[in-house]
């Protein structure tokens, strides 16, 4: 047993956090949270050019062929830059799925071009319905004339705006479970009838779209994966990104902890640095102990992802339940502990703060994969 | 990253799962050491002869040097054994203090007539060892302690008073620091001795707690002779040597907690499969299957956060953040689990030992009650708080 990172590993971190402190300040952040692309060209081909694009893809198909826990490290240096942009709906959803269950054409098309900077992808799989159960699959897909007709709406989908390619979660059938005849369809964006709508988040450094279809007409090549099987291969895309999700919450946390402790060090209050008063002492300690059982589960979920393991979606729903939890709490703790001007727009602190919200519903809060933890354990 | 065993490790872990399984004692059930109807010295004696069975079959001092009757392992072997030991539900280590903090503290800071003389008798509990460091106005603040050693010769002349002295009426060598020189600041004048329990003018007087047993003491000192050759590290070092102790106290006890906290947690589950509130299973409360989720979730953190530590170890490497934060993690998860089994019994939870309708015997009031020292001993989470905020965030002291 070893539970730790190798040398490999130690060095993409300090090579991601380099890059990111000088290609991704909160300068450019703050710039790509009013820009709708909320990436660059520029800036998308710099990752490309490190091969973080396909950092999990295998060789074959331009990637780097690492694993997960390669990429928890990664994640949780982009997680500490609040990195803007569709990395994480390009990816960890639209090419997830596509390496998960799309034909061998699919994925060379597909993530040759991920991995070369030269498209982005997302999975259009929520509905208005805001489930994360396959009941929740309503988007009706009718077979036609040797191929399918896409009617309904997807919510919260991640940069729909911007990508080329989308996955588009549908129902076929109903069969005897809501997991029966749940289908995955590629589109691309100018697919005839898909209308695609950006949305105000409260978070702008991540975008949301509405995606609305009416009658898109696809040909069966459109599907990827078996008619009706979709579900397994999207439950464990979704258990492997949420894991990505968790180990960018962890570099988030650990970052406003930092930015903390420092501040606490040179702030002055009553004569002393305010670190010295045990109410910021002891909230800081507090802020520790979150952040470090958030890296270790997810250090733990990043592997058993990577080895696929039989407790791999335990592992990453116990992730995403302690992980959610810790970001939003340590993000509070980190704007009180500023006082005043933690509470400005021009402090950073509050692009975490907003990171931690959305990640934190971002394919089911706590309640949700306590639950989860629940029925795994068999309780 | 790997969780995978090696096949040495494996076949370590099957060593000992196949010994628990042969040699775990019938009738041991937790109600032995935990009960104020079950008298002490017999719980001790049932102990005593557990922790022999574990030396002899070489699962106890796992990671102790072999000329000293250890094993020359690694800390994945222990932690694969208290895996094991946790797996089992078997009985705990009694001479833990001898284990987890006087052994290691002798291995660490003894001459070699000190290795021979104590560590062999620690690991098969003939020695049971105990902890004399807090005091009535020493605690927390333990450098102001202000129990006496004064040199006669040859020999320290002690006087003054210990207390919260856990397994003290039981122990015959306790681990105790003293002062040497008053003339000095507080961290300087204080020496670490080996002091023979059975020494004439050493008196112990059981305190009882909310439990209503009497687990740890008052400890008096009149006159008591200590030879000088019983001095560990050096005269006016105790506050180094004690530190190291307490060093490996967080580390190896570590170990134990985490068992404790899954045998805890895998009972408290099975009470709430079989406890009907409200005409169905606790379990299927939506309520409580949150809780007990949060619960077996914060069991799994505290077990890796317990293995990113032991990894840089075997590394070599010191542990980081990640070692200091456990103990507050374990005293807030268990202390929150006990709550819980309480609130799963609704108010069976009213009736102790001695009733039938008592749960699970009265065994869980017991540890219920025993768990609010769980924040206390070994250092107050204030004070750990403090040491988290000021050693590794490096905060200014207030
Ligand atoms: C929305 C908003 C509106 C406001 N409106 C007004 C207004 O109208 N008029 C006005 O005058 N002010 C106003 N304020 C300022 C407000 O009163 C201060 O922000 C507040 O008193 C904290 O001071 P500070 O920001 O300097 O933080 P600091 O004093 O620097 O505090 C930073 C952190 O240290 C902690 N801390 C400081 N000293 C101690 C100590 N001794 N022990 C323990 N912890 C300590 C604080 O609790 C805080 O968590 C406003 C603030 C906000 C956020
Ligand atoms: C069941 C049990 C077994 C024990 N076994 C042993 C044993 O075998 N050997 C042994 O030597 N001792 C033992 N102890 C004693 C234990 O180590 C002390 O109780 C502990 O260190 C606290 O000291 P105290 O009781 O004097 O409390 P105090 O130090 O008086 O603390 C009282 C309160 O003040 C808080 N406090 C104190 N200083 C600070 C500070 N600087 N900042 C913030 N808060 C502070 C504490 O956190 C606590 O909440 C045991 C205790 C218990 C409960």
């Amino acid at each position: 047993m070893d539970f730790g990172f190798n040398q490999e590993q130690e060095m993409l971190r300090a090579t991601a956090r380099k890059f990111f402190e000088n290609e991704c300040p909160s300068t450019f952040v703050r710039k790509m949270m009013d820009e709708p692309a909320g990436v660059t060209p520029d800036f998308w081909q710099k990752l490309a050019e490190q091969g973080w694009l396909g950092l999990i893809y295998p060789e074959a198909f331009g990637g780097v062929g690492l694993g997960f826990v390669d990429l928890t490290v990664l994640m949780e240096e982009m997680g500490r830059a609040v990195m803007p942009g569709p990395y994480f709906s390009t990816v960890l959803l639209g090419g997830l799925a596509i390496q998960e269950a799309g034909s061998e054409s699919q994925k060379k098309e597909w993530l040759t071009k991920i991995s070369g900077g030269s498209a982005k992808a997302t999975l259009a799989w929520t509905e208005p319905g805001a489930r994360w159960d396959a009941a929740g699959v309503t988007l009706q897909a009718r077979e036609a004339r040797g191929g399918f007709t896409l009617s309904g709406t997807k919510l919260f989908v991640h940069d729909a705006h911007t990508a080329d390619a989308l996955v588009v979660v549908a129902r076929t059938a109903n069969g005897a479970s809501p997991e029966d005849g749940v289908s995955l369809f590629l589109l691309p964006r100018d697919a005839k009838g898909m209308e695609v709508k950006l949305l105000p988040t409260m978070d702008q450094t991540r975008k949301l779209c509405e995606v609305t279809l009416k009658d898109v007409s696809v040909g069966a090549d459109a599907l990827v994966g078996e008619k009706g099987k979709g579900w397994r291969p999207l439950a464990r895309v979704v258990d492997r990104a949420t894991v990505a999700l968790c180990a960018e919450m962890c570099g988030g946390a650990q970052k406003i902890l930092d930015m903390t402790t420092e501040y606490a060090k040179i702030r002055v209050a009553f004569g002393k640095p305010i670190g010295s008063y045990q109410g910021v002492k002891h909230r800081a300690a507090d802020m520790l102990v979150d952040v470090e059982n958030a890296k270790s589960i997810t250090y733990y979920a990043a592997w058993a992802v990577d080895e696929q393991v039989a407790e791999a979606p335990l592992a990453a729903s116990m992730a995403k339940a302690y992980v959610s939890d810790a970001y939003r709490k340590v993000a509070a703790a980190g704007i009180q502990l500023h006082g005043g001007i933690g509470f400005t727009w021009e402090h950073d602190l509050h692009l975490y703060f907003k990171r931690a919200k959305g990640s934190e519903f971002t394919f089911g809060d706590a309640t949700y994969h306590r639950e989860r933890v629940a029925q795994l354990i068999n309780l | 990253m790997d969780f995978r065993l090696t096949p040495e490790q494996e076949s370590f872990r099957n060593e000992v799962r196949a010994w628990v399984k042969q040699n775990l004692p019938k009738e041991w059930t937790s109600r032995v050491i935990s009960g104020p109807d079950v008298p002490r010295v017999e719980a001790y004696k049932f102990l005593r002869e557990w922790q022999k069975r574990l030396f002899d079959a070489g699962f106890i001092g796992l990671t102790w040097p072999k000329e000293y009757g250890g094993r020359g392992l690694t800390f994945m072997e222990e932690f694969i054994l208290h895996e094991e030991m946790a797996l089992a539900k078997a009985p705990p280590v009694l001479n833990i203090l001898g284990i987890a903090m006087a052994g290691p503290t002798i291995i660490a800071y003894g001459t070699e007539e000190q290795k021979k003389r104590y560590l062999a008798k620690i690991l098969s509990c003939e020695e049971i060892w105990c902890q004399g460091y807090s005091e009535p106005n020493a605690g927390s603040d333990l450098a102001s302690l202000q129990t006496r050693a004064v040199r006669d010769r040859d020999h320290f002349v002690v006087n003054g008073q210990k207390v919260w002295t856990s397994i003290a009426q039981a122990a015959d060598w306790m681990m105790l620091l003293a002062r040497t020189d008053p003339d000095v600041s507080k961290h300087k004048g204080i020496t670490y001795f080996l002091l023979d329990m059975h020494s004439p003018g050493v008196s112990v007087r059981p305190l009882r707690q909310i439990t209503g047993d009497a687990e740890f003491n008052e400890v008096f000192f009149e006159n008591v002779r200590v030879p000088a050759e019983n001095v560990l590290g050096g005269v006016n070092n105790g506050w180094q040597v004690g530190i190291t102790t307490l060093m490996y106290e967080r580390l190896a006890l570590g170990f134990g907690l985490q068992v404790r906290l899954r045998i805890a947690l895998d009972a408290l589950v099975g009470l709430a499969q079989r406890t009907k509130t409200n005409g169905d299973v606790a379990s299927k409360d939506p309520l409580v299957r949150q809780k007990l989720a949060q619960l077996w979730i914060d069991t799994e953190a505290f077990k890796y956060t317990g293995a990113r530590a032991i990894t840089k170890l075997l590394k070599g490497e010191l542990p980081g953040a990640e070692a200091s934060t456990g103990k507050i993690w374990w005293c807030e998860t268990h202390q929150r689990l006990q709550d819980i089994a309480m609130e799963v019994q609704g108010p069976y939870h009213q009736l102790m030992a001695g009733t039938e309708w008592a749960v699970d015997q009265g065994l869980w009031q017991y540890t219920f009650l025993r768990s609010r020292a769980n924040s206390v001993e070994g250092g107050t989470t204030e004070i750990q708080k403090n040491i988290i905020g000021e050693r590794v965030l490096g905060l200014p002291k207030g």
